[in-house]
């Protein structure tokens, strides 16, 4: 048997993927180990459940406000009182922003180099940089539609980065007149933008057929909250899950009993751990989280535009579910187009500009879950706490985590399809990095974890020997 | 009247004055920490520390220090600054100062400090004790990880409010702050809850429950005008 270890570029974190050969050279089994390890579960007990949200946005810093949310609705969650409403108004809106930046980051920084200049480009200009050279406008868009989310974040929370702003009850700070006409001003350029983005996509969908297929094509449960009347959903509602077929298989799960119908596996050879439904056991209840999934269980985005392009999004597996992972790209596209338009909603709507957004209260719960969607997939904090509100327990289940046996499968089907021989040719190891990329992972939030994100790819043979390795730094 | 020099310059002072009243009357900025306007001084932190040329250059805190007829004090100089940001470093890895998600983040005077004196890292081991958070107290929080033992709550509690709620308790690496004889502070039957405790703290150490990160402002101001507005007898 043979191995083969790849690293990864361009997505957040570390990882490594080993390639199994059996005995006639055929790909055996294919892994993809997270190797980073952080602690946050460890270190925070003991800390006050007021600053979790402070503390727990420090694991990231592309999407610290995923974290700081979800984290301060755990908080109102041990107050136990009610959130006014101008509050989580302006929490969707933070969090509308952060998908915008997260997800025009991921596409336009991180992918479009792979997906516009082929993965047989040369790497020296397969990146953001060559993506400038011979994509000027199209780069210029990206920066700038990201940092229209940024700015979204920045304007409610103060900074771009790290924004302390949402609390256990509510919000620090109201919005003024004057930071939402700022919002609202550069609305139309940044639709413009995702809008050309989604076009040149399904112009170029013809291009990608072997991708489609190879991607990370597989059926599997897809999970996502849902708002009560199927509308998609990222700050509140309930958990659906649907199969590939886009049949409900559950509907209206309570997200703060996720611990009913999501387990965790582990793995001696990863960090990360997995998770799966319960009902059908490990590891067949393999589901998928983030966009794709949220685009799968919903029945409509609720917007007119997103809308449209959600009717083509379906039309493309006839109406079941989306299964390959190389669409992720496009639900991002789809997404980021959704939460401009509601940002457009919210900004007639006069509550947002509430002076009242934050309630007062102590601890009146022991225990508390907060769970929303972030840009990746849907994201749990369960904190327990004392009497005095001191943490004694806390879980964390990540996005990216959600979507573990998901890419290991897509790292799977891919060495299968384009390794050749005993050499880890670059070609492969391009489409490897790829199908890790379509899920946009955050490989330091999901195992909490810090550092640059260079993959390692390794192939070994029958017997354990290495025959090849590859180190991207 | 006295006569001394403050970094080369003849200037008076009143007899009793410290070294410190002295500098900041005529403009000379020294960094302090355990000192705070409207409590004794203390001479604890050794922030202060001024060299007295005439004294063999020995260093002395200017919080302390009454002026001399004659005094050559020196504030700054290659070795007070070194001096000072190693005791400042000492400060840092004694306990766990964590800025990134800490209250008092941006209104801070250990942090404050840290960029007046230009440690932008430190050369000595963190020690990482691990230490408690007491919530226990209805309006107010401790978190001993942030605590930098001026003993400013202390005086604050003693000489101003007068309630003696706070101490010392342990000794040497393991000294605390501590309420009555031991905490938890919620069951103190001596705390008036007045919170001057919490605006003397330099630090995100002693906090108003509730607050998030970078959040807590203080006024430790407050100790100097709450002595001031009082009837003289």
């Amino acid at each position: 048997m043979q191995k083969v270890k790849i690293p990864v570029t361009r997505i957040e974190g570390h990882g490594l993927i080993t390639i199994k050969l059996d005995d006639d050279g055929k790909v055996a089994e294919a892994r993809f180990h997270v190797t980073e390890v952080r602690g946050f579960e460890r270190f925070c007990r003991g800390r006050s459940f007021w600053e979790m949200p402070g503390i727990t946005a420090r694991i990231c810093g592309i999407c610290p406000v995923s974290h700081l949310l979800c984290s301060a609705k755990a908080g109102d969650a041990i107050l136990a009182v009610k959130v006014p409403d101008a509050a989580h108004k302006l929490r969707r809106l933070m969090n509308l922003g952060q998908i915008v930046q997260s997800h025009a980051l991921s596409f336009f920084h991180l992918s479009s180099p792979d997906l516009l200049m082929g993965w047989d480009a040369d790497p020296a200009v397969r990146n953001v940089f060559g993506l400038m050279e011979k994509y000027p406008s199209l780069a210029r868009d990206g920066i700038e539609l990201r940092a229209y989310g940024q700015r979204v974040i920045e304007l409610l929370g103060g900074r771009r980065i790290h924004p302390a702003w949402a609390v256990p009850g509510g919000v620090e700070r109201p919005l003024d007149e004057e930071r939402r006409n700022q919002i609202k001003r550069d609305l139309p350029k940044a639709k413009r933008i995702v809008q050309d983005a989604i076009s040149l996509f399904q112009e170029n969908l013809p291009r990608w057929e072997e991708e489609l297929e190879t991607f990370g094509n597989f059926p599997s449960l897809f999970m996502s909250l849902v708002a009560a009347d199927g509308t998609w959903e990222h700050y509140a509602g309930r958990i659906r899950f649907v199969d590939s077929e886009r049949k409900v298989v559950a509907d209206g799960l309570d997200p703060a009993k996720y611990y009913e119908y999501i387990a965790e596996a582990v793995e001696p050879w990863s960090f990360l751990k997995f998770p799966y439904f319960k009902e059908y056991g490990y590891p067949e209840g393999i589901y998928r989280v983030g966009p794709l999934a949220r685009l799968n269980t919903c029945d409509r985005m609720g917007t007119p535009l997103a809308d449209e392009a959600l009717e083509h999004f379906r039309s493309l597996s006839g109406g079941k579910a989306a299964t390959s992972s190389f669409l992720y790209h496009y639900a991002r596209l789809i997404e980021i187009l959704a939460s401009l338009e509601r940002i457009e909603a919210f900004m007639e709507d006069p509550e947002l500009l509430s002076p009242r957004v934050r309630a007062q209260a102590g601890v009146n719960e022991l225990e508390g879950v907060g769970v929303h969607e972030a840009p990746r997939g849907t994201l749990f904090h369960h904190y327990k706490v004392d009497e005095n509100g001191l943490v004694k327990w806390l879980n964390l289940i990540v996005s990216t985590g959600h979507n573990n046996l998901a890419m290991n499968k897509t790292v799977q089907q891919i060495a299968a399809h384009y390794l050749e021989g005993k050499n880890l040719t670059e070609g492969l190891l391009n489409r490897l990095e790829g199908g890790i990329r379509a899920y946009d992972p955050c490989l330091s939030c999901s195992v909490h974890a810090a550092g640059r994100m260079p993959l390692t790819v390794k192939l070994c043979a029958a017997d354990g020997s290495l025959l090849d390795e590859v180190k991207r730094p | 009247m006295i006569t001394l020099k403050l970094n080369g310059r003849e200037v008076r002072a009143q007899e009793g004055q410290t070294i410190l009243e002295v500098a900041r009357e005529h403009g000379v900025r020294i960094p302090t920490l355990c000192y705070l306007e409207g409590l004794s001084p203390r001479g604890s932190c050794r922030l202060c520390l001024v060299e007295v040329r005439n004294w063999g250059g020995k260093l002395v805190p200017a919080c302390a220090t009454q002026v001399e007829e004659g005094m050559d004090v020196v504030t700054h100089n290659e070795r007070i600054n070194r001096i000072r940001r190693l005791v400042l470093e000492m400060l840092f890895v004694e306990r766990n100062h964590i800025c990134a998600f800490c209250v008092s983040s941006g209104h801070c005077e250990l942090q404050d400090l840290a960029v007046e004196l230009g440690m932008d890292h430190v050369t000595l081991p963190y020690r990482y004790p691990g230490l408690a958070m007491d919530l226990s107290h209805e309006d107010y929080g401790i978190d001993h990880n942030r605590c930098v033992l001026c003993g400013r709550c202390v005086r604050a509690c003693s000489e101003v409010e007068g309630a003696f709620t706070w101490g010392f308790q342990g000794r040497g690496i393991q000294i605390q702050v501590a309420p009555d004889l031991g905490g938890p502070w919620g069951d103190s039957e001596t705390c008036t809850s007045c919170g001057k405790c919490v605006q003397a703290c330099p630090t995100g150490a002693l906090f108003e429950k509730g607050v998030g990160t970078a959040a807590q402002t203080k006024r430790p101001e407050v100790i100097l005008e709450v002595t001031e507005r009082r009837p003289r007898v």
